[in-house]
């Protein structure tokens, strides 16, 4: 049908919908707790199950400082992305790597207390159902941070060369998104994993 | 927006090198290059799956048949079920999606083009995945080829002990990989649909198909993602000897149960949804009438996308539950019949009073109503906890899932082929053919499925590779079989069809069906950026609006 006459070309009211970036990331993060949520219920439903030691109340101590640090990385993230936002290249670096020196001594303390727990306290994956369940959450968790730190240090290294710009204001507030929905995660890891399970 | 293209476009018409065209398909972020290779990609395994299903109906035909060892009937089964649920039913469905959504919102291309070829290429790498395991499933423990498991891979059948070799591992990374893809795609729908529609098209306005895409998305993301969390745990048991499914150290079986039909159950909704979709864009086409009770469409498809969520167990009423979760599930499911009947009705009403037109696409429509009904209400049946009890795992169930994929999705699918193969190829197909296609395949579906219920009250159970004469069974299952070939010669029609047409069918025009929806004011098939001005819409149906401006959709909506 080549006959098909023109159709209207302007509109009374301009036309907005919601940012593609800020869209596809929250679908994202609804699929990630669902993968969550899977084996937080692996968790709770496995505690007190264990047929062998070590048992959660004898190996496991609360990582306040790590829980501490992954947190305010919340703030400081915020921190950056406002000040990009606002044009302050100078100030976002700042509040950047802030972050991710906050992000990074939350995985080293993680480090640390994996090795504490499997060389001295002689818990694996294949010890008994806590360890499945622990190292599985908790290393799903940490993978999370992982991805996040290697994102953040691209985006350091762009800024040292001077790319980043106001302009790039969404993508850091798109990307602050999942920072913010790591740390989340880790208020209900941590509830489960050293609070109800220990 | 017309016709109108922009005079680049004739740069296409000289002929390529074949590297160079290879090369583009390879490369591509067009949504409409990634949707065809999703439908290709899907077509190839579904010849698979169907050679696979065909092998044991074979192996059935007559008591004591020794066509196939049952080690290998064993792995016919798992590869039947898992190819098609995973390789061809989504693959198609997403690519329908790819290359419709985008032309009937408006948009140029999907939210995130990169990301969309990405998860093609992880769905088609996790299928081969999956098939290497006809190769390399041996491994070094020399046992096992193919996987062997069934295709809800039950545990304790997964463990180590149990699965030698690396067939369950090629299970689970293989539907790892795509459901990675999955996800992608659904991140891409969504934020298409949410953030890419012309001006104009409020939400309200949207297509059904649209509509009915968007639910699917939004189930794929909550719904495979536990699948991809329990396939983690099963690579974690299988690889660094994690317990969570092994019952000796303490695990649970019955856990992996819940996990894979969390993910199962909404599955089969993100499956039929896109096919209600299709029928939501042809019946009306056809009858000549606008959808009947477009509002109530929309509601019912949510209405459906939230309580799928909650029926997963009616699939383990044999498992042994609590008379509370048999009770729960029993109610959700019967009430899940509720809004799919509404939806039953409406496309009744839309064909109630028009003027039918009864080609090919409109055939498979209204077999798809029937069928779908009947799917439906053996589906109430099985949801009663206790005739589920006396039927479950026989194969009544198996006739009941096949009567909804296969009579319920794949004739939509059909009709979906024969409505937009002249877009999508800029040719008409042949309507002889079409119909050869739709009666041959209608009489084989129903002699395989139709008859499949019986020996299923009578007693069969699924999944077993022989069985004894003079069980009643054996007429029941030699019917079943004859179907088939019906099916594999409708399905070579319909091949033969889309090729024969591809290259000798006459041109099809942009609007060969006088339809209402935007991508049939484009060129067939669309120029790359599909419109060469973003179109503005005023009503659902943008079309009608242009060809009937004495008379314009927006003055009632």
């Amino acid at each position: 049908m080549s006959t098909i006459p023109s159709a209207p070309t302007s509109m009374e009211q301009p036309w907005v919908l919601p940012s593609r970036g800020r869209v596809g990331m929250f679908s994202l993060i609804a699929a990630e707790l669902a993968i969550f949520s899977i084996f937080v219920v692996a968790y709770l439903f496995y505690i007190g199950k264990s047929l062998t030691g070590p048992l959660p109340k004898d190996v496991l101590e609360l990582p306040i400082f790590a829980s501490v640090c992954l947190l305010s990385s919340s703030l400081t993230i915020h921190a950056a992305v406002s000040a990009l936002r606002k044009g302050k290249v100078g100030a976002f670096s700042m509040w950047w790597f802030a972050t991710m020196v906050l992000g990074l001594i939350f995985l080293g303390e993680t480090a640390r207390e994996w090795y504490h727990l499997i060389f001295e306290k002689g818990l694996t994956i294949s010890t008994n159902l806590f360890g499945t369940t622990y190292y599985s959450l908790v290393g799903l968790h940490a993978f999370h941070v992982t991805v996040g730190l290697i994102c953040i240090s691209i985006a350091m290294i762009l800024t040292l060369r001077g790319k980043v710009k106001q302009e790039h204001g969404e993508r850091a507030e798109v990307f602050s998104l999942y920072w913010h929905f790591v740390d989340g995660v880790w208020i209900v890891v941590f509830t489960v994993v050293y609070v109800i399970g220990r | 927006m017309a016709s109108e293209t922009i005079a680049l476009a004739a740069a296409h018409d000289v002929p390529q090198p074949i590297g160079t065209i290879l090369h583009d398909w390879v490369t591509t972020v067009d949504h409409k290059k990634l949707g065809i290779l999703y439908i290709l990609y899907a077509l190839i395994f579904l010849v698979i799956g169907g050679i696979e299903a065909t092998i044991m109906r074979i192996q059935l035909i007559i008591p004591h048949n020794d066509f196939v060892s049952p080690q290998v009937f064993n792995r016919m089964f798992t590869m039947h079920g898992t190819t098609m649920i995973f390789f061809v039913a989504m693959p198609i469905l997403f690519g329908f999606a790819n290359y419709l959504i985008p032309l009937m919102i408006g948009a140029r291309d999907m939210a995130f083009p990169r990301l969309n070829a990405w998860s093609f290429w992880l769905t088609a790498f996790g299928g081969m995945l999956l098939y290497f395991s006809f190769i390399g499933g041996n491994g070094l423990y020399g046992a096992g080829t193919a996987p062997d498991v069934g295709w809800f891979a039950y545990a304790p059948l997964t463990a180590t002990a149990f699965s030698i070799g690396h067939s369950t591992d090629f299970w689970t990374l293989g539907l790892l990989v795509s459901g990675f893809g999955s996800i992608g795609t659904a991140i891409n729908i969504l934020a298409t649909i949410v953030c890419l529609r012309c001006p104009g098209m409020t939400l309200g306005k949207m297509p059904l198909l649209v509509w009915l895409n968007l639910v699917m998305a939004a189930m794929v993301l909550l719904a495979i993602s536990p699948l991809t969390a329990a396939q983690m745990m099963l690579s974690l048991d299988r690889f660094l000897g994690a317990h969570f499914f092994d019952t000796l150290a303490g695990g649970s079986a019955v856990m992996w149960m819940h996990f894979f039909w969390i993910f199962g159950h909404p599955e089969v909704y993100v499956l039929v949804i896109p096919a209600f979709a299709f029928a939501s864009e042809i019946i009306p086409v056809f009858s000549r009438k606008p959808i009947f009770g477009y509002p109530v469409m929309v509601a019912a498809t949510i209405c459906i996308g939230f309580v799928g969520f909650s029926v997963w167990a009616h699939h383990m009423f044999t498992v042994g539950m609590n008379s509370y979760a048999n009770s729960f599930f029993t109610i959700t499911t019967m009430a899940i019949g509720v809004p799919t009947g509404i939806k039953i009705f409406n496309w009744i009403g839309t064909m109630w009073g028009g003027k039918i037109v009864f080609k090919t696409p409109m055939l498979f429509c209204i077999a798809f109503l029937f069928q779908f009904l009947i799917a439906g209400l053996t589906g109430i049946m099985l949801s009663a906890a206790p005739f589920d009890w006396q039927l479950g795992n026989s194969y009544f169930v198996v006739a009941h899932f096949h009567y909804v994929i296969v009579g319920g999705i794949l004739f939509t699918l059909f009709g979906a082929f024969y409505y937009w193969f002249p877009k999508m190829s800029g040719r008409m197909y042949n309507e002889t053919l079409g119909k050869l296609h739709f009666w041959l395949f209608l009489i084989g579906f129903h002699l395989t499925f139709d008859f499949m219920h019986v020996p299923g009250l009578l007693g069969m159970p699924r999944r077993i590779y022989t069985y004894e004469p003079g069980r009643g069974w054996d007429i029941w299952n030699l019917i079943c079989t004859i179907g088939v070939f019906f099916q594999i010669a409708g399905t070579a029609v319909f091949v033969g069809n889309l090729l024969w047409s591809y290259f000798k069918g006459k041109a099809a025009g942009n609007d060969p069906w006088d339809a209402w929806t935007l991508e049939w004011s484009t060129s067939s098939p669309p120029v790359e950026y599909n419109f060469a001005r973003i179109p503005i819409v005023k009503s659902r149906r943008p079309l009608w609006d242009i060809k009937h401006p004495e008379d314009p959709d927006w003055k009632y909506e």
